[in-house]
């Protein structure tokens, strides 16, 4: 007793413990099943993933200021967007807001103390790495040239590439993503905290939940089908290529089987994050949360039924066309429903435009153009002209960059005192959103002119007519990494010399914000009950306590 | 300098393409406008600190959302709607198009005109006739893509697709390969050449010209033994083939099938895939033995003999 007593006296006040001061040794975050930290692993094997990826789009860039190919040889070329696509798509997009924001937020946003198994948790980040690291072993040693799609027979029986190593990466890291996704559905299924029933739940949740259904659902699929690839190209077992008597339209179907369902992996957490700044930022609680909530559902069911509009022109029936392009307007509604109730949400508002907002309203405006061009793409007639150009390629970077990225850097920056416990510098987190914005637009809006120019995508050198969008775009990129670049350089800057960021800086009502920032070990001391529905916000409270501030300031001196 | 935002259009079909497409940007730029206005409105009216009614209303919002589920599913129908009705036009070839054949492989375009004129990653064309392209690939899928006439279709090994297009502008236009077929794929190009109807007689008749294609295919037919087995006066019972071309053709399966291009590819390349009914399967496979451009001459040669001669009943046919 005595010296316990004498221990708290010698020792000067010390703060808490929080979550990161829980052990520093490098075993304490690799043997750590606390779900926090585990994400925050996941944030910095991603940025590993993202820069390689990254790197790789701007020697593409670099290579198509002109139209010659000049820079790298067609061989390296095509390596490059093969690096650039399959990163990008399974190494930094599908885990980026799940495996990053979720892994952090889902369970303090439901009141719990961690995942509902906290173990596997651990456990997916490492298969997910183990397939990243083939995967990077693949691409930097000898490298793979078949696109993320590889399409059978050249990826099957052609390419002379790494083609089995990568498809073997990406094999591995969809287990992590099973992992993850069964990890989540459970742990919102049952542990939620009293009160917390399902319309209770913030939107992020709901998507993180229907985004969690499909990576379970799909991703087995892509399994299946690089493995049969693989089977071939190794033992020459006929399966896609018709020499062996296989079809090789058979393996699109059962890509995109997968892949389209995943294009809704890379945008549902994006619109979960929205929902959660919109309301936060406007102080408003968000219109129609019903409607945004089941949205979420019918994106994943529907998700699933769209696959044919990816081969209009790969040899599918003619009335299979058909049947696809009108599923492909279907899902579309829901996501326009999505848009509208936040526009309408802003309404009667009190809206402030800190760097999270800046982003979600970024978000909106890039992910509408994103969407509406993909009515274009859904349209048969249309889409026969423009499928496989750069057109494709604006309309996807609008979704998964302007959508997905934009999301994720707007729920970073969200999150970031809670996770860090310090405050990033604001106008500079404003400066950058806004640089982010116009590089991106620059980049990739020129594209869509482009692409209905008849551009092929994966072109190394292209007909001089098209140099004047491509010059356009390059330079856009290089802003565009500027505005990424950004980010990187003050976030670090701010754990050190960040202001310390008080409990819930944001005054959001989420319950993530009523523990301390960062939170301890097992988030709560105490297990919160929940007794209304989300986004309690009042603008005209917000205003009159704005009211009294400015009012003491100035009676202040 | 120049920001061209259309390719030339080479084709009816083109235009009609297009009229979608400024269709499409017109309902977009609306859409962005129902989006947009309010959102910037809100954004000045209610930015915090500003003087403003933020008092809650009870909005019907079962009727909002109603609206906004209803009418964008109203006009997303008309876009499926018009679509698809420009699909069906560029996808059916009228029945007097021209036939000619196209080869790809890495990485070039083998084109065969019916006369016999063949070109490399050239395709010279007459205006104004309706033109249907028979695509094959001898490896990977390929895609022949021609941005003026505003139309593509993927070359997929094992089987024959196609496409039709009916100039109505003299020019040179272009052809790309779009779908990503290995390290030369963007070097897989070439050129459309729409010339007057008789410069292309001309074109055609000048310079190098073999037999045609239906001659060549018969050489083969030689060559290869199938009049072997083929023809009425032999002792292994084969399917006459003299018009066979385009008939439907029972199998032994108790199914039907027209004897189309693919058909003749099959049952030139898998004969045990599809017997024709009241035969057996005797004939060996010539995969690996004939490749897709002798393939073509093949086919060539049996759509060329023409109509069935009164003896042979429907049913014995293959």
């Amino acid at each position: 007793m005595n010296a316990t007593l004498e221990t708290t006296q010698t020792v000067p006040v010390k703060e808490p413990k929080t979550y990161l001061t829980e052990g520093h040794t490098l075993k304490s975050w690799l043997l750590t099943t606390d779900h926090k930290r585990i994400g925050l692993l996941y944030l910095y094997s991603l940025l590993v993933y993202f820069t390689i990826a990254a790197i790789a789009a701007a020697l593409m860039r670099m290579e198509l200021i002109t139209p010659e190919g000049d820079l790298v040889t067609s061989e390296t070329y095509n390596k490059l967007f093969t690096i650039h696509g399959t990163l990008m798509v399974w190494f930094f997009l599908i885990p980026s807001i799940p495996a990053v924001l979720g892994n952090f937020v889902i369970p303090m946003m439901i009141g719990a103390r961690d995942v509902a198994f906290p173990k596997l948790n651990l456990l997916s980040w490492y298969i997910f790495n183990a397939g990243g690291l083939l995967a990077l072993y693949s691409v930097l040693f000898g490298g793979v040239d078949t696109g993320w799609t590889f399409y059978t027979p050249y990826s099957s029986t052609y390419a002379n590439s790494n083609v089995v190593t990568m498809a073997a990466g990406i094999f591995i890291a969809g287990f992590g993503t099973i992992l993850t996704g069964l990890n989540f559905i459970i742990t919102i299924h049952k542990m939620r905290a009293p009160g917390m029933t399902w319309f209770r739940l913030p939107l992020f949740l709901w998507s993180m939940y229907a985004t969690s259904v499909i990576m379970v659902l799909a991703t087995p699929v892509l399994a299946m089908t690089l493995a049969l690839m693989a089977i071939e190209r190794i033992w020459g077992v006929g399966v896609f290529d018709p020499k062996l008597g296989g079809d090789p339209v058979l393996f699109q179907h059962l890509f995109w089987f997968y892949s389209h369902p995943a294009v809704y992996i890379m945008i549902l957490p994006g619109m979960g994050v929205i929902s959660e700044l919109i309301t936060c930022f406007a102080r408003k609680k968000i219109f129609g949360y019903h409607f945004v909530a089941f949205a979420s559902v019918a994106i994943a069911v529907l998700g699933f039924l769209v696959w044919g509009h990816h081969m209009f022109v790969a040899g599918e029936s003619v009335y299979a066309s058909v049947v696809f392009s009108f599923l492909s307007y279907m899902v579309a509604v829901p996501s326009a429903i999505k848009v509208f109730n936040w526009t309408m949400t802003l309404y009667r508002g009190s809206i402030s435009l800190e760097t999270p907002m800046l982003y979600a309203l970024g978000f909106i405006g890039l992910f509408t153009i994103g969407g509406l061009t993909g009515l274009f793409l859904a349209a048969v007639g249309l889409d026969v002209h423009v499928t496989d150009t750069y057109f494709v390629v604006a309309h996807f970077h609008y979704i998964m960059v302007g959508g997905m990225v934009t999301a994720f850097m707007g729920g970073l920056h969200y999150w970031w005192p809670k996770m860090t416990g310090r405050m990033y510098p604001e106008k500079l987190g404003q400066l950058a959103a806004l640089i982010m914005y116009i590089g991106f637009n620059l980049t990739f809006f020129p594209q869509f002119v482009l692409g209905y120019l008849g551009m092929p995508r994966r072109y190394h050198a292209y007909a001089p007519e098209f140099q004047i969008y491509n010059v356009m775009s390059s330079a856009g990129a290089s802003i565009l990494g500027v505005g990424y670049l950004l980010p990187l350089i003050y976030f670090i800057w701010s754990l050190k010399h960040g202001k310390k960021a008080p409990a819930n800086p944001w005054k959001a009502t989420g319950l993530e914000w009523q523990t301390t920032s960062p939170p301890p070990k097992h988030n709560f001391h105490e297990t919160p009950v929940v007794t209304g529905p989300p986004y309690q916000y009042s603008p005209e409270e917000t205003e009159m306590a704005l009211h009294q501030s400015t009012n003491e300031k100035r009676a202040a001196p | 300098m120049k920001f061209p935002l259309l390719p030339d259009e080479a084709s009816e079909a083109a235009r009609q393409t297009d009229y979608l497409y400024w269709a499409m940007i017109g309902i977009s730029v609306v859409t962005m406008a129902v989006v947009f206005v309010p959102l910037i409105i809100f954004l000045f009216k209610y930015r915090r600190g500003k003087k403003a009614d933020r008092s809650p209303v009870e909005l019907p919002e079962m009727k909002i959302e109603i609206t906004w589920t209803v009418i964008p599913l109203i006009i997303f129908t008309g876009l499926f709607a018009w679509g698809t009705k420009v699909y069906f036009k560029i996808e059916r070839p009228p029945p007097d198009a021209m036939e000619i054949d196209v080869v790809g492989k890495q990485w070039m375009w083998k084109i065969q005109h019916p006369e016999g004129k063949r070109e490399i990653n050239e395709l010279h064309i007459p205006l104004g006739r309706s033109i249907k392209l028979t695509l094959a690939s001898q490896d990977v899928i390929h895609s022949f893509f021609l941005p003026e006439f505003r139309i593509k279709q993927d070359v997929v090994p094992g089987r024959y697709t196609s496409l039709w297009l009916k100039a109505n502008k003299l020019g040179t236009f272009h052809l790309f390969c779009s779908e990503y077929c290995g390290t030369h794929h963007s070097a897989m190009t070439g050129r459309v050449i729409v010339m007057e109807p008789a410069a292309y007689e001309a074109w055609l008749m000048h310079g190098e010209t073999g037999p045609s294609l239906a001659q060549s295919g018969e050489r083969l037919y030689r060559e290869l033994g199938c009049s072997g087995c083929h023809e009425n006066s032999t002792i292994v019972h084969a399917p006459p083939l003299a018009g066979l071309f385009g008939r439907t053709v029972p199998l032994q399966t108790g199914q039907f099938v027209t004897a189309d291009e693919g058909y003749l590819r099959d049952s030139i390349l898998l004969p045990a895939r599809d017997i024709a009914a009241g035969y057996t399967n005797d004939m060996p496979s010539f995969q690996g033995r004939v490749n897709e451009e002798q393939l073509l001459d093949l086919i060539a040669y049996i759509k060329s003999l023409g109509a069935p001669t009164p003896n042979n009943s429907p049913t014995e046919a293959k």
